[in-house]
């Protein structure tokens, strides 16, 4: 059988080089599960954000419901320029509220809860959060308004660092995947030191001897890759069905975010497989000719 | 020339190779026959002395520029050093193929050459399924395929029967009348007092004088 040029070592037949795929599949598959997670989480702050946008709560001391205090709170809202519209959440809107966690037999009055008054405000307009604060509790003595600010900037601290856990888990996933590269082609370099110097007694240059290495690292990486992100793509797919089962509450008391990523998001992950190609080619070559530079 | 810590190997080594001369290379088995044809083949560097190769000295030259050195010397290895992953065609082909060589080119010329040494219906055979014989003709196939400035040949017709040997023989002298230097390294006393060729003759890793035998 006539082969054809540049496919001199015989790689494929090396033990130590055959179990690449099966070391960066493992690799890939924590790689796209830590994207995913971050990427979900990004998506989900960002839900946050535009759904706050424009709105903030103001919350009044509970009090009876024939109180004038709500007359007032609405009526300085109101008056405010920028404020596009200032409702207050009656009770059954509360009672709904609370209904997933307290059911059906205890309502708001029972609880003595504080008043809602949702707020919504032009999203042109940079309201003077300080002196809406000021003329509110002087109308109603004790009301809070929440523009969601703090809530935001905690949640935000939280989701920074889980998404720099998450990028220092992508990080040594990767220099994993590269020490590991480098390990399988220098064993790869020594059991096929013969052929090498054979090759290079001909007159073979080094770059000629590095592409048979990095074709094949390149090749062993992505069918890595690929196994590796079928994997995730399970799990991720399973976490998915589990994060919709916790959604039997109703929207507002689910516990996991829906995994659901946009189009540029899901490239990301697709070309995980692509990038550990690459990083083997890239690691393969350099490993070789590191090594290649060194023999006579 | 010494391995390592080890004893001198070759020692006062001092000869020229004119271009186009045809030598052998004789002497007792340990002599150091195999130690200064890898001298020649650059597969090791001198431990002190001038190696001077198609005009360059080779201690001074870039180790990027030793491929093309390389690809005017034709090495035929002792042990063949064939690739037995290879066919025996892919094993000739291999010094093309490291040149860049065309590959209807290069199927031209192996399954020529191939033809020529008769191992016509040995294309596709692999080295294990081989005699010593064919084997050893693959390997001389190999080291002249790319028809080099310098032929250097370990033992060539060792494994060979003696009508072979001389078929060989023959190769080799067309190859060095068309220009090609050589230098054949043998133990068989015979072959080399059979021709009219200079004789480089190691004893104890000492070259002894010159001799020109007469046919």
């Amino acid at each position: 059988m006539i082969g054809r040029a540049g496919n001199d070592i015989p790689l494929r037949r090396d033990g130590t080089v055959r179990l690449l795929p099966w070391l960066i599949a493992p690799m890939v598959y924590l790689a796209t599960l830590a994207l995913a997670g971050m990427l979900t989480l990004h998506g989900v702050l960002q839900g946050w954000e535009h759904g706050l946008a424009g709105t903030m709560t103001v919350e009044l001391p509970p009090a009876p419901a024939n109180d004038p205090s709500l007359g007032k709170a609405l009526g300085v809202l109101r008056a405010t320029p920028g404020v596009t519209s200032a409702t207050a959440l009656d009770r059954n809107a509360e009672s709904k509220l609370l209904e997933p966690w307290l059911g059906t037999s205890i309502t708001p009055d029972e609880l003595q809860l504080p008043r809602l008054i949702d707020l919504r405000v032009s999203s042109g307009v940079n309201l003077d959060l300080a002196a809406l604060r000021a003329r509110l509790v002087a109308a109603v003595p004790g009301a809070v308004l929440d523009d969601h600010r703090r809530w935001l900037d905690r949640l935000y601290g939280l989701a920074l660092s889980i998404e720099a856990a998450g990028l220092a888990v992508v990080a040594m996933v990767g220099m994993a995947a590269v020490l590991t590269v480098i390990f399988t082609t220098r064993a790869g370099l020594a059991v096929h030191h013969d052929v090498i110097e054979l090759l290079h007694l001909m007159g073979a240059r080094d770059l000629y001897i590095a592409r048979q290495f990095e074709r094949e690292a390149m090749r062993l990486g992505f069918s890595g890759g690929v196994a590796g992100l079928a994997l995730a793509g399970l799990t991720l797919w399973a976490l998915g069905h589990a994060a919709a089962a916790t959604n039997v509450l109703g929207e507002e008391a689910k516990l996991l975010p829906d995994l659901s990523l946009v189009l540029w998001q899901w490239a990301v992950l697709i070309l995980l497989p692509v990038a550990a190609g690459f990083a083997a080619l890239l690691t393969a070559r350099l490993t070789v000719m590191r090594a290649l530079a060194r023999m006579p | 020339m010494r391995y390592g810590t080890g004893p001198e190997v070759l020692r006062d080594i001092s000869l020229d190779l004119p271009a186009g001369s045809f030598h052998f290379l004789t002497g007792p088995s340990g002599a150091g026959k195999t130690t200064l044809l890898r001298l020649m083949y650059l597969a090791d560097r001198p431990t002190r002395g001038l190696i001077t190769l198609f005009g360059e000295d080779i201690s001074r030259l870039k180790r990027k520029n030793l491929a093309d050195l390389r690809r005017k010397i034709g090495v035929v290895f002792q042990d063949f050093r064939l690739l037995g992953h290879l066919s025996a065609f892919d094993n000739v082909a291999l010094p093309l193929r490291v040149a860049g060589v065309a590959e209807a080119r290069v199927k031209k010329n192996v399954t020529e050459l191939l033809e020529w040494v008769g191992l016509a219906d040995k294309l596709n055979a692999r080295p294990a399924t081989l005699s010593g014989g064919q084997q050893q003709r693959v390997a001389i196939a190999r080291a002249v395929i790319a028809r080099p400035q310098l032929l250097l040949a370990d033992e060539p017709t060792g494994n060979v029967d003696d009508t072979m040997a001389v078929r060989l023989l023959r190769l080799f002298e067309e190859l060095n009348r068309f220009g090609t230097t050589l230098v054949l390294a043998t133990h068989n006393e015979m072959l080399a007092t059979q021709r009219r060729h200079r004789r480089l003759h190691l004893v104890n890793g000492e070259l002894m004088a010159p001799t020109v035998q007469r046919a």
